[in-house]
């Protein structure tokens, strides 16, 4: 007896692809009805997409074996360190930034404005001029911070001597590095350069880093992912939210300082900390980073281990595709601006932040946070809205992070590009928004969904691979 | 930042009235955006705030001191008398914002996974995206173990018969491509008609078949179990009759259906030889309708109305033979009928001109007109040469189907007439004008129309068909078959009202139209 034969017995419930119409004839009858807001497929080429739905079975599994490395990370702070004691292959001309591969001609404003700043804050240079003379000169090494087993906001410029959070997946024992973040306004990581810049990094350096160095060290292994989840219990989604995971981050770490530090220094650090709301998203970006690193050189893999930005490029990289960077350039974000800006101050989209929503956090826990959900600008509604879109083009969910809006649902947990193309359902990405002169700092935030040229090439660059080596993937640098 | 530029600043401070950030940018962008406003910034009163303000040009003075409880409202204005407005227009704004409900919007799938999450007890998928992306979407289907109706047209042959294979594999049913309608478990799908419940179930492999002989079988008080279409190409030799031999074999073991119909342009020679073998070990009365083809079927039916009769007249437990009587009285009525129409048109005119939307209705409008296809003892007119743009064995292909010759059926729903417009059950202009056109030729006594109603189709043809008739009755004769019940959206009775007022006859069925309007040109062609 075929399936056919069952079906007459059964109430007739439709999903409707297409022709919206018949979608309401079906409700007027009364039928279970689920109309698909469909689009096209994005535009691959055609041998890329016979070789992946050749391939679907392999895809399948290999996704499967990613979604579990990241479902099993166990993010944890171990403690801290200079970059160039802790960061593999930082050597002392070397300066690491967000997002893809990118030169010194191509850099943004923002981005070029951290770079300077950086070399100021290094002693390389005394002047802007100088620096930047410095920086175009050929004996600056540019390397992205994802290369490097790190991580950093907005320009994301790590330079030698900066401290920097190790965080460690307890699971697999591979470790993500972090800038500390330096609050809001003018600052490094918007490009800010002055006086007032470089001396806030080095009291980051002389005063903020031993005092927490000494906690940490006092506390022992922070456990990130229990610290994460909380906070998505508490109205943030730890990308543009961090407001409760920095005050539970405040919670474990002021015992330790107090017993730690002496009374002023303590007291300017725990202030500093309280004074930005953001101070757990470096931290929240390296958790995202320990856990996906675990997931790379997973051969067939269509999941994304990175989504990044440098202010020119927003590239993508994945499971099953070694260290190949596929690149499309970086939009600027549709945002609500401070006031005094608009769009067209706007640099393009810059950060690595967006790990975490390779991570299933920032824009695709967006409807755990309903304090910010008015930057998409709508009610919760819309947020629930936006998360429940992100299941769509996820590999899973998460077990850890949930979200109470949804009945403490897990959050959609690995971004599988194949879905991204079928679906042309892109990414959505919570960011900041920087200007795009250098030295002036941020000018709104917002959200948008990631440019679709980085997950079309990521799809293509899948298929050669799984062309070549008959589905078997070059083995990418697994930490 | 800000060069000083003019303007008149005005402002406010309201005491501690709270609003989060995003909702004063939020007021803040629209404000910008307003007649008059050249800068505009809401915020609270924080020292940071301040500061922002101060280097925009905004920080007013009599801001004073201020806590940052305080929301502070500066507008730079290109006129003085701006300010009043605006700060009405801000307050609403605020309002607004504190009555701003749960807009409750609804995720809106944006894929099949995303649906079948929403609706886990989905077992039919609806497809009617364009035609290159049809095959994924049915493909992806299946393999979640949906059945398929494929209403796109445009899928190549491959890969329909890649997917018939796939669902066959899984004992899933793929209606389609190029399936127009259906009726499963009662519940219309596509272009379909609202027929009650019964125990006749229908394959079809021709769209307005399914619909003509359904809503005939609802007229003469029967009711449908299952209408399946299979989309037309399912009865070539290449694909195989897959669907067609699945939808009869799940009817034969569907205990709910008494009476199996079938209905088809004649299929490809294995197919047809398939179907047979599948017929004669079937246990219940099965009625065979291969439009045209009337080989080794001389007692079956000849049209979609005898088909439609037999298959009631089976189902009453009667004997479809004895249902010709009553046809062939009508016959007789509308020769008379023919007689009355023709003897006020002049001999001049005496070409039959047909504009169809339904293809099955053009086909079987040239098996009555011009086909040997004489079911027991029924004297069909014949028309000849009859042409085509959809010509069959029996007719001639038309030079352009834009321009009739002699005796024309048009089939308007092919492609020459579709691409970039919607189907002409749904817009009747291109079948409007043409009907014009017809009138104005000097030659022409009669012209034909289908009208469809139900579901899908225009939500009122009458409307449009009404005053064009009415502007031809006093130079032709117009006749009109109308598909559709009473249930229908449309309400078939009404239709047939403003029809007729308008001027129309309007025949009982596809083929009594075709037979009234087919008499007319004949008795015109006769005259001396």
């Amino acid at each position: 007896m075929t399936r056919l034969a069952d079906l007459f017995g059964q109430k007739l419930e439709v999903v409707n692809l297409g022709l919206e119409s018949f979608a309401r004839t079906l409700r007027q009858v009364g039928a279970p009805t689920v109309h698909v807001d469909w689009t096209p497929p994005l535009d691959v080429a055609p041998d890329a997409r016979r070789v992946i739905q050749a391939n679907s079975e392999r895809i399948a599994a290999a996704n499967a074996e990613a979604l579990a490395r990241i479902l099993a990370g166990m993010p944890q702070l171990v403690g801290m360190g200079r970059a160039r004691d802790v960061i593999p292959g930082m050597s002392e001309d070397t300066l690491l930034h967000a997002g893809p591969p990118i030169s010194w001609e191509r850099m943004c404003g923002p981005m070029r404005g951290a770079v300077i700043g950086a070399l100021l804050y290094e002693g390389r240079s005394r002047t802007p001029q100088e620096a930047e003379r410095l920086a175009a000169s050929g004996a600056i090494h540019y390397a992205p911070c994802h290369e490097h087993a790190a991580v950093g906001p907005m320009a994301g410029v790590i330079s030698p001597s900066m401290p920097v959070f190790v965080v460690k997946n307890a699971e697999f024992g591979n470790l993500a590095f972090a800038t500390l973040n330096e609050g809001l306004g003018k600052v490094l990581r918007y490009g800010a350069f002055g006086e007032d810049v470089v001396r806030r990094l080095h009291w980051m350096a002389d005063v903020l880093y031993p005092v927490l160095d000494r906690a940490l060290a006092r506390l022992g292994a922070m456990d990130l992912k229990n610290l994460i989840a909380q906070a998505l219990h508490m109205g943030d989604e730890v990308h543009n939210r961090n407001r409760a995971a920095t005050s539970l981050f405040v919670r474990l770490v002021a015992p330790a300082i107090a017993r730690t530090s002496s009374g002023e220094d303590a007291g300017s650090v725990l202030e500093f900390i309280h004074s930005n709301d953001h101070f757990f998203l470096n931290l929240s970006m390296a958790a995202s980073k320990a856990t996906l690193d675990a997931a790379r050189g997973i051969a067939g893999s269509s999941v994304a281990v990175v989504m990044a930005r440098n202010g020119t490029d927003f590239g993508v990289q994945l499971a099953g595709t070694g260290d190949a960077w596929f690149t499309g350039p970086a939009e600027v974000p549709d945002a609500l601006y401070f006031p005094g800006f608009s769009k067209a101050d706007a640099n393009p989209d810059i950060g690595d932040s967006a790990i975490t929503e390779t991570n299933g956090l920032g824009g695709f826990a967006i409807a755990a946070s309903p304090a910010i959900v008015q930057f998409v600008g709508g009610g919760p509604a819309d947020a629930i809205r936006y998360t429940t879109q992100m299941y769509e083009i996820a590999a899973g969910e998460n077990q850890t992070y949930q979200i109470p809006a949804l009945n403490f649902r897990g959050t959609p947990t690995g971004i599988d590009v194949v879905k991204v193309v079928e679906k042309a359902v892109l990414p959505f990405i919570d960011t900041g928004v920087a200007h795009k002169e250098p030295g002036i700092g941020q000018v709104g935030a917002g959200v948008l969904n990631a440019p679709s040229q980085p997950f079309v090439r990521a799809y293509e660059g899948l298929a050669r691979v799984l062309q070549a080596n008959g589905g078997l993937a070059s083995s990418g640098a697994v930490s | 930042m800000l060069v000083a530029s003019p303007g008149v600043l005005a402002g406010q401070v309201k005491k501690g009235a709270y609003f989060d950030s995003v909702t004063l940018m939020t007021i803040g962008r629209h404000v910008q955006s307003l007649a008059g406003v050249m800068d505009a910034a809401i915020v609270m009163g924080t020292a940071e705030n301040r500061a922002i303000l101060e280097a925009s040009g905004l920080l007013l003075p009599e801001f004073g001191q201020t806590r940052e409880t305080d929301l502070l409202i500066a507008l730079k204005l290109a006129d003085a008398s701006r300010a009043e407005p605006v700060l009405t227009e801000i307050e609403q704004q605020f309002q607004l914002a504190r009555s701003r409900k749960d807009q409750g919007s609804q995720a809106r799938p944006r894929s099949l996974d995303g649906a079948i999450e929403a609706l886990p007890g989905a077992n039919l998928a609806l497809i009617s995206v364009a035609g290159r992306f049809a095959a994924d979407e049915a493909r992806r289907a299946l393999e979640r173990g949906l059945h398929v109706m494929l209403f796109s047209d445009n899928v190549p042959i491959d890969q329909e018969i890649a997917l018939k294979r796939l669902a066959a594999d899984r004992g899933l049913l793929v209606m389609g491509p190029d399936c127009g309608t259906a009726i499963v478990n009662g519940v219309p799908l596509g272009f379909a008609n609202v027929v009650p419940r019964g125990s006749i179930g229908v394959v079809a492999a021709a769209g307005t078949g399914l619909q003509e002989v359904a809503t005939l079988i609802a007229q003469g008080g029967g009711g449908i179990s299952q209408a399946l279409g299979t989309g037309g190409r399912d009865i070539k030799a290449k694909v195989g009759g897959t669907s067609f031999a699945m939808a009869l074999e799940a009817l034969a073991n569907d205990p709910a259906t008494a009476v199996i119909l079938l209905i088809a342009k004649p299929p490809d020679p294995p197919v047809a030889e398939r179907i047979s073998a599948i017929v004669q070990g079937v246990r219940k009365p099965v009625v065979t309708l291969f439009l045209g083809d009337r080989k080794g079927a001389e007692a079956g039916p000849a049209t979609l109305e005898e088909a439609a009769r037999a298959a009631l007249a089976l189902w009453r437990g009667e004997d479809p033979a004895a249902t010709q009587d009553d046809l062939k009285r009508r016959d007789r009525d509308q020769l008379a009928a023919a007689e009355r129409a023709a003897a006020r048109l002049p001999a001049s005119r005496r070409y039959l001109r047909g504009l169809f939307s339904g293809g099955t209705f053009c086909a079987e409008a040239q098996v009555i007109l011009a086909g040997d296809a004489i079911a027991a003892g029924r004297g069909f007119p014949r028309l000849a040469p009859l042409f085509s743009n959809a010509p069959t064995q029996v007719t001639a292909r038309l030079d352009s189907a834009l321009v009739s010759q002699a005796h024309t059926v048009v089939d308007l729903g092919e492609d020459e007439f579709t691409q970039g417009r919607p189907h002409p059950m749904i817009d009747y202009d291109l079948r409007l004008r043409r009907l014009a056109a017809e009138a104005a030729d000097p030659e022409v006594a009669v012209v034909l129309l289908d009208v469809v109603l139900g579901y899908g189709s225009h939500e009122d043809p009458a409307s449009e068909l009404a005053p064009a008739i009415a502007a031809v009755q006093d130079r032709i004769v117009v006749v009109c078959s109308v598909t559709g019940t009473e249930a229908d959206p449309q309400s078939r009775s009404r239709t047939v009202r403003q029809l007729e007022a308008a001027g129309a006859l309007v025949a009982p069925s596809n083929a009594a139209a075709c037979h009234l309007a087919g008499w007319i040109a004949r008795l015109q062609e006769d005259r001396p």
